[in-house]
């Protein structure tokens, strides 16, 4: 048997669905340049895809027929020999839709091997999420503005050859840069690509992850039910119904906290999450009313807190709230936990007020988010800002 | 199409039965009242349509009490009934040919879901040509999907067997829908004297609905139907499979409790047995050929040919072991298919397929079995075809080989 090698690549569903289907084809036809044969594919379990679900692709790369038909025998990797993030805010954990709990964005990874994430943060920053494991990795970080577009475009602002070249860094018996260029040459036809897949070669750089070193987070563990254990009837049995809950700081309760399935959260799902200005809240219940997902609870005093688990981030709370700053989406990275806002604004108010300050001032304008193309022109407006990334690397 | 009849279903003496006349169709009709079904939809297509005209007129007449709801097609008609069962509503359900056809998907998902739904068939050939006599290719489409199938003979049949489907389908053991199939025309048109059994005895017969805990209802909060992907489906599929299983045992309970109440015996629930107790040869078939077929057996043996007859009553479950033991001690088998299944191993139709796949694992000899297609369309299936088809089944029980599946009563 030759050598068998996987690769195994996590993205924001819809907004990054075409680049990882370029990326890990690009992995495929680059290393057939030398010589080597594979295949690609999505998660079919990922699919239909839903804005920002943690979705996976894989590459499969054999130095023979049989080898790679070994790769092949089980339709997902369960080790991989090189695992890219596209989106950092991934590397708190993932939950796609086909699983149950959240998993660690590493887990897959063989020891010593590297994982790699697009990302403008720093591994220390970075290693305060990614979940710890028992085995060392190499944590490589790929500077650069996360790529998101949407359903029917594709940004193309290199971010596919970028991962290329790191990957030819990181795991050169995949990939040389050489197989690499040749695959832009030839099928890309761009040779300001081949130069973005050069640079980003020569910048990438690995550190070295101890066994313990990361995010202490406890996972999820979940068995699957035997048949005969599973309710008949394709049916599940409802959550029930939920109740008052307690203020923190008087200790009285009130208001009411729907029960939440706890086998699936959307938390994973989401790259900017609402914060909330109690203060300044009105109690008109718009966000209430209109989130899809039922993720605000009626706080005892009758204003409005997200639950943080169940939030996807899509930003219809803040895009329906009246009041000015009353609820901003910001970036997910700006976070570590999803603790409750309302608690911390009970426990200490001018503490909250002034956090959030702060907090808010790192959100972008609405109109300029990045989930996909929001307006005309969006594409060309945030081109300086990812050549300045690209320059400055 | 008759006008109104009238039947003293309830008349002073409740504990008596009583006979009528009526066509199978209405025969069916009449088990729905008697078992209380409280949800039936509808949508005409003939020949199933004469049940849901007659269930109409008890209706209208206050005879009978239920959600009567003539639906926009035969998607919905099927769909409110999977919803209605789901709720705990007892209910009733049919169609014809492409009727069937275009309730599909609906049909597809309901043994997954668990709805004890009873439907008749009227079997009614597929469209095209736009026929509407006679052919089983209608409720055989559902034959894989976990669906209970049965098929029955006479007026008296459609009566009992709609209220043993009932018993069968509630069960908790199975709930799963079940299609009650009648042969276009031979059965749903025509009219026979039906004995009609008492409220108090349907009562004994059939206990209440009872859905438990997949009861679709706001104190029994569940979700239904969600998304599953692979590491589900195998486990669910397996769930029906085990329906599969028990399925046998508990119709012979139901049939003895039935036997026991009515006092009609229908002896081996599966499949009945003419003159075959010394028969060297048999036929085989489902439905009203029946009647043409036990003519033309008695006739032959007047003429010292040893012919016996085996008409299938069930045929989800399909009774492999019980029918191979059967038909092992015979020289030689023919299968009368009023279907076709394109194709199939030998070229046969549906039964005798499956014939040939019970026998091969369960049967001590290897008699050859013949596969006939005749009757359909609605043509008569009649007594010198089922003669015809005794000739050939003789020549290869002393050991002249037959071609494997022949068209009987075909121009040509």
């Amino acid at each position: 048997m030759g050598q068998l090698l996987a690769v195994e690549l996590i993205y924001r569903g819809v907004f990054q669905k075409t680049l990882a289907k370029n990326i890990t084809r690009g992995i495929v036809l680059a290393a057939h340049n030398e010589g080597k044969l594979g295949i690609s594919f999505g998660r079919y379990g990922d699919s239909p895809e839903r804005n920002g679900i943690p979705a996976k692709s894989f590459a499969i790369i054999a130095d023979d027929e049989e080898t790679l038909q070994a790769g092949m025998a089980q339709y997902e990797p369960k080790e991989v020999d090189v695992t890219i993030v596209l989106d950092d805010t991934l590397c708190k954990g993932t939950e796609s839709w086909a699983w149950y709990g959240l998993r660690p964005v590493n887990g897959a990874l063989k020891p010593g091997r590297t994982l790699i994430v697009v990302s403008l943060q720093d591994a220390p920053e970075l290693l305060k999420v990614i979940h710890r494991r028992e085995e060392p990795y190499k944590l490589g970080i790929l500077k650069g503005v996360t790529s998101f577009s949407g359903m029917w475009v594709y940004k193309d602002d290199h971010t596919d050859v970028r991962v290329l070249g790191a990957i030819a860094k990181a795991l050169p018996e995949l990939v040389g840069l050489k197989a690499v260029e040749q695959f832009i040459d030839e099928k890309l036809k761009n040779p300001l690509k081949a130069v973005s897949a050069h640079t980003a070669y020569d910048r990438f750089t690995a550190i070295e992850v101890k066994p313990g070193q990361g995010s202490a987070e406890e996972l999820p563990h979940y068995t699957l039910p035997k048949w005969e254990d599973m309710r008949l009837g394709v049916s599940i049995k409802g959550q029930p119904q939920g109740g008052p809950y307690q203020d923190p700081v008087t200790k009285q309760t009130g208001g009411f906290r729907p029960a939440r399935n706890q086998l699936f959260k959307k938390a994973s799902t989401r790259t900017m999450r609402p914060v909330v200005n109690f203060a300044t809240c009105t109690k008109c219940t718009l966000c209430w009313l209109n989130c899809p997902d039922g993720s605000f609870d009626v706080a005892p005093d009758g204003t409005y807190d997200v639950d943080l688990e169940a939030c996807c981030g899509c930003g219809i709370c803040e895009a329906v709230c009246p009041v000015k700053n009353c609820i901003s989406m910001v970036s997910e990275s700006e976070f570590h936990d999803n603790d409750r806002q309302w608690a911390s604004f009970r426990k200490d108010r001018d503490a909250y007020l002034k956090w959030l300050e702060n907090t808010i001032k790192t959100a972008e304008p609405i109109e300029q988010r990045s989930q996909g193309f929001r307006y005309r022109g969006q594409y060309q407006e945030q081109i300086p800002v990812a050549l300045e990334v690209a320059r400055k690397g | 199409m008759t006008t109104t009849i009238t039947i003293p279903l309830e008349g002073k003496k409740k504990t008596y039965e009583q006979e009528a006349l009526i066509t199978g169709a209405e025969a069916i009709a009449v088990a729905c009242k008697l078992a209380n079904v409280d949800v039936i939809t509808a949508y005409p297509i003939r020949p199933y349509d004469t049940v849901m005209q007659y269930i109409s007129q008890l209706v209208a007449d206050g005879e009978m009490d239920c959600e009567f709801i003539v639906a926009e097609g035969e998607h919905s008609q099927f769909e409110i009934v999977k919803h209605a069962s789901a709720c705990g509503a007892r209910v009733f359900c049919g169609s014809s040919g492409v009727g069937w056809m275009y309730a599909m998907e609906c049909l597809t998902v309901s043994p997954a879901l668990r709805v004890p739904m009873v439907c008749m068939v009227g079997n009614r050939a597929l469209d095209d040509p736009g026929a509407f006599g006679v052919e089983h290719n209608d409720a055989l489409a559902v034959r894989d999907l976990g669906w209970l199938l049965n098929w029955v003979d006479s007026g008296q049949e459609a009566l009992d067997t709609a209220l043993i489907s009932y018993r069968v389908a509630e069960d908790r053991r199975i709930f799963v829908p079940i299609a009650l199939s009648c042969d276009g025309a031979f059965l749903t048109h025509s009219q026979a004297l039906v004995k009609i059994p008492t409220a108090e005895q349907v009562r004994e017969f059939l206990p209440r609905y009872n859905r438990g805990d997949l009861l679709l209802h706001p104190d029994n909060v569940i979700s239904v139907a969600p998304q599953a992907n692979e590491d589900w489906v195998t486990e669910i599929r397996r769930q029906n499979y085990a329906v599969t299983e028990r399925a046998c045992d508990v119709i012979r309970e139901v049939y003895a409790d039935f036997e026991r109440i009515f006092g009609r015996k229908y002896g081996n629930p599966f499949f009945e047995e003419y003159m075959t107790e010394d028969a060297e040869v048999v036929l085989l078939g489902m439905g009203t050929l029946s009647t043409s077929a036990k003519v033309a057996v008695r006739k032959l043996r007047e003429e010292g040919k040893k012919v016996g007859f085996v008409r299938l009553r069930w045929f989800r479950p399909f009774a492999g072991p019980l029918l191979a033991k059967c038909l092992e001690r015979f020289h030689a088998i023919g299968v009368i298919d009023r279907d076709f299944s394109f194709g199939s191993p030998d070229l046969s139709g549906v039964v005798a397929t499956e014939v040939r796949s019970a026998m091969y694992t369960s049967a001590a000899t290897r008699p050859p079995v013949l596969g006939f297609i005749c009757g359909l369309g609605g043509r008569e299936v009649t007594v010198p075809d089922i003669r015809e088809m005794t000739d050939i089944i003789f020549q290869a029980a002393h050991g002249k080989p037959q071609p494997s599946t022949q068209w009987i009563g075909l121009r040509g």
